[in-house]
């Protein structure tokens, strides 16, 4: 040991933590505000409320599949399987909300009681992933992937391979109507946001969650009920991405089993890890991660106004995935 | 199959007997390393005995020569996930080999193949050197990769609005629609890549510092290994294996093929690797059980869909649900493998 002075250590100290460590930790969320500052600049009609309804209305499913997902992410886990989750949720929805007449097999029931079934499926299907993860201890990535594939099956056999068009007053207005400005599907996202948060942060559950993508043989081997925990998890996902398959089936008025969904899964990880946390599990920033669905989704409209095409877009979007990541992880290996 | 009970049968009985555990786990590795063989000889039998259709040379050509592009890529991955990372982007490669010699065939094919055996490596290559160099996980890095490869493509092909056709060469042609003791080309390259990939990983240096690096690539690094170089040729691999089934596709097709060509191959091949017995956590796997995994994909395909005249969607549930039952099975037999070995 050398002797430093007390001036030295401090200057060591905090000269990274201001400059680099805060602008790697904060990194989601510098960028968002310079991306809207931008747009707020040179973006013609950005200012304008209804193109901020806008925004909200495309990005509330999205950040509702990367919720479930970033818990799942935070046990050590992926759900690859979300995306055909919201095709089966939408596929049951349209039948039990038909009546028997317009599409084969349609049961006519209730749109209260249509959207509960919907739901429930999407937690059979969770429950499902998680036993499959958990008590048969199958990786995850292999698991989902095979749920990825068969569950799109599903939700196409379930409909006999064809789309059902849903023209429900319900159903529109779930899309279309607002709350005090704000469309109710943000307000739904955001009170599940919320939920999410307490629950990571404030539950038991949530520490053990937190424990197990950690470590989880010690998990294990302090007693923690991991297998419980990580059927919850799934289940949670398959549950979340059915509400979200429901958002997405109001707003295009009809459950397109072939592409409802179709690519959520890797938008979805992209929000989480955007977002700040670890894609090895362990780290669950859940305000990083609706930041991380935000962020893509300005710049996707971002691109889109200023007349870059698709195929530019695409590439903008994959260069700021790696940025992003690597960004985190220079923070990851100086701590 | 039939051979997997057995093997539970075995580890279970002889359990705390030190040369029956050992000969219980050696015959559990073997059934989960072979697994995709037997279940590939069994359905071929029941093909044979139940389907008149499915036994005919020309059905079965039929099917060498569509497994044969995703089987090229299904090489490539082999060495990726040994190797203990993940390739998202070969699907999108792929795509990119299909396009780029579609618009460079009018130079010729030898300007063809080099110029699009260039380009996916390079993909591979950029996307290798930013997982071993800067360290990011694989993951994420393909899935980029997937994403920036296609929006390359489209961008080739103005949004997916340009469909390039192939002026006729006659050698390049032959590549993908000539056929030798009267199979496909593509299927014979197929067979050749695999062949090469089996001697690679299992007879050079280079295929155990694979392994190495896949299994613990702490360790590796200790041992002194070029952990980062292998890593990158893994990725450069997997690349250059996309773009020929690319060029080959091209060439049997005669182009007019459009953008969205090879969505989602990545997922076929990772599943036909893990069904092939390789781990998903590296490591481990075998190139054998990589062809015997694509094989059994496009078999099951055509029983299902051929044979059984199900619908496409029955066809999906049918594979997802076969890709369950194999992973599942291997994950319990390596596991009980595992615990003979414990006690």
């Amino acid at each position: 040991m050398t002797a430093v002075t007390p001036g030295e250590v401090t200057s060591r100290i905090r000269a990274p933590r201001i400059t680099a460590d805060w602008v790697r930790d904060k990194g989601v969320y510098i960028a968002l505000v310079l991306l809207i500052v931008f747009n707020v600049l040179f973006t013609p009609h950005f200012n304008e409320f209804s193109n901020v309804q806008l925004i909200m209305r495309q990005v509330a499913a999205v950040l509702i599949v990367s919720l479930g997902m970033l818990m799942v992410i935070g046990t050590g886990g992926i759900d690859l399987s979300v995306g055909a989750t919201m095709a089966i949720a939408g596929s049951v929805l349209g039948l039990a909300v038909s009546d028997g007449a317009a599409v084969s097999g349609g049961l006519g029931l209730d749109l209260t009681l249509s959207i509960i079934l919907a739901i429930l499926a999407g937690l059979l299907v969770g429950l499902f992933n998680g036993f499959v993860v958990g008590v048969l201890g199958v990786q995850p990535l292999v698991a989902t992937l095979s749920l990825l594939v068969a569950g799109r099956g599903l939700a196409l056999v379930l409909t006999s391979g064809g789309l059902v068009q849903l023209f429900i007053p319900g159903l529109n207005k779930l899309s279309v109507n607002n709350l005090w400005g704000l469309p109710y599907v943000i307000v739904i996202a955001l009170v599940l946001v919320a939920i999410v948060a307490v629950l990571v942060r404030r539950t038991t559950f949530g520490y053990r969650l937190v424990a197990i993508g950690g470590n989880r043989r010690a998990s294990v081997l302090a007693g923690l009920p991991v297998r419980r925990t990580i059927i919850t998890v799934y289940a949670l996902s398959g549950a979340l991405a059915a509400i979200a398959g429901i958002i997405a089936t109001a707003r295009t008025h009809a459950a397109d089993p072939s592409y409802l969904g179709l690519g959520y899964e890797l938008n979805a990880i992209t929000a989480v890890v955007v977002g700040g946390s670890a894609l090895a599990g362990g780290k669950v920033r859940v305000l990083g991660t609706v930041a991380g669905a935000v962020l893509m989704q300005v710049l996707t409209s971002t691109l889109a106004a200023h007349n870059y095409k698709d195929s530019q877009t695409e590439i903008v979007q994959a260069a700021i995935i790696i940025a992003a990541v690597y960004i985190q992880r220079s923070s990851r290996s100086s701590e | 199959m039939t051979a997997t009970p057995g093997a539970v049968h075995v580890a279970t009985d002889e359990t705390g007997v030190t040369a029956g555990a050992a000969r219980a786990k050696a015959f559990a590795s073997l059934v989960s390393r072979s697994g995709a063989v037997a279940v590939l000889v069994v359905l071929l039998i029941i093909g044979a005995i139940f389907d008149k259709g499915f036994i005919h040379l020309d059905n079965l050509r039929n099917i060498a020569l569509s497994a044969s592009y995703i089987g090229l890529i299904t090489a490539g991955m082999t060495f990726v996930i040994i190797s203990g990372g993940i390739d998202l982007s070969v699907g999108s490669v792929f795509a990119l080999g299909v396009l780029t010699s579609a618009f460079m065939s009018e130079y010729g094919s030898f300007w063809t193949i080099v110029v699009t055996l260039a380009c996916c490596a390079a993909a591979g290559l950029l996307q290798g050197a930013i997982i071993a160099w800067l360290r990011l996980p694989p993951f994420i890095v393909t899935f980029a990769g997937l994403t920036a490869a296609r929006g390359l493509v489209y961008y080739m092909t103005q949004e997916g609005n340009l469909v390039p056709k192939v002026p006729g060469h006659k050698s390049f042609e032959t590549l993908g629609q000539g056929t030798l003791f009267t199979i496909g080309w593509p299927v014979w390259i197929c067979l050749i890549v695999f062949a090469v990939g089996w001697w690679l990983l299992n007879r050079t240096a280079f295929g155990q510092a694979v392994q190495t690096v896949g299994g613990n690539d702490t360790a590796a690094e200790l041992m002194g290994l070029p952990v980062k170089r292998v890593k990158v040729l893994v990725y450069v691999i997997s690349g250059l294996c996309a773009g020929l089934a690319g060029i080959l596709l091209t060439a049997s097709s005669g182009g007019g093929n459009e953008a969205r060509v090879g969505d989602q191959y990545e997922l076929t091949a990772i599943a036909a690797v893990v069904i092939g017995g390789t781990l998903l956590s590296g490591g481990v796997g075998s190139m054998v059980g990589s062809l015997a995994g694509i094989t059994l994909w496009f078999v099951i395909d055509n029983l299902v869909t051929q044979g059984l005249q199900f619908n496409p969607q029955d066809e999906l549930v049918v594979s997802g649900g076969f890709l369950l039952v194999v992973v599942v099975l291997q994950t319990l037999l390596s596991r009980r493998a595992a615990t003979v070995e414990v006690h």
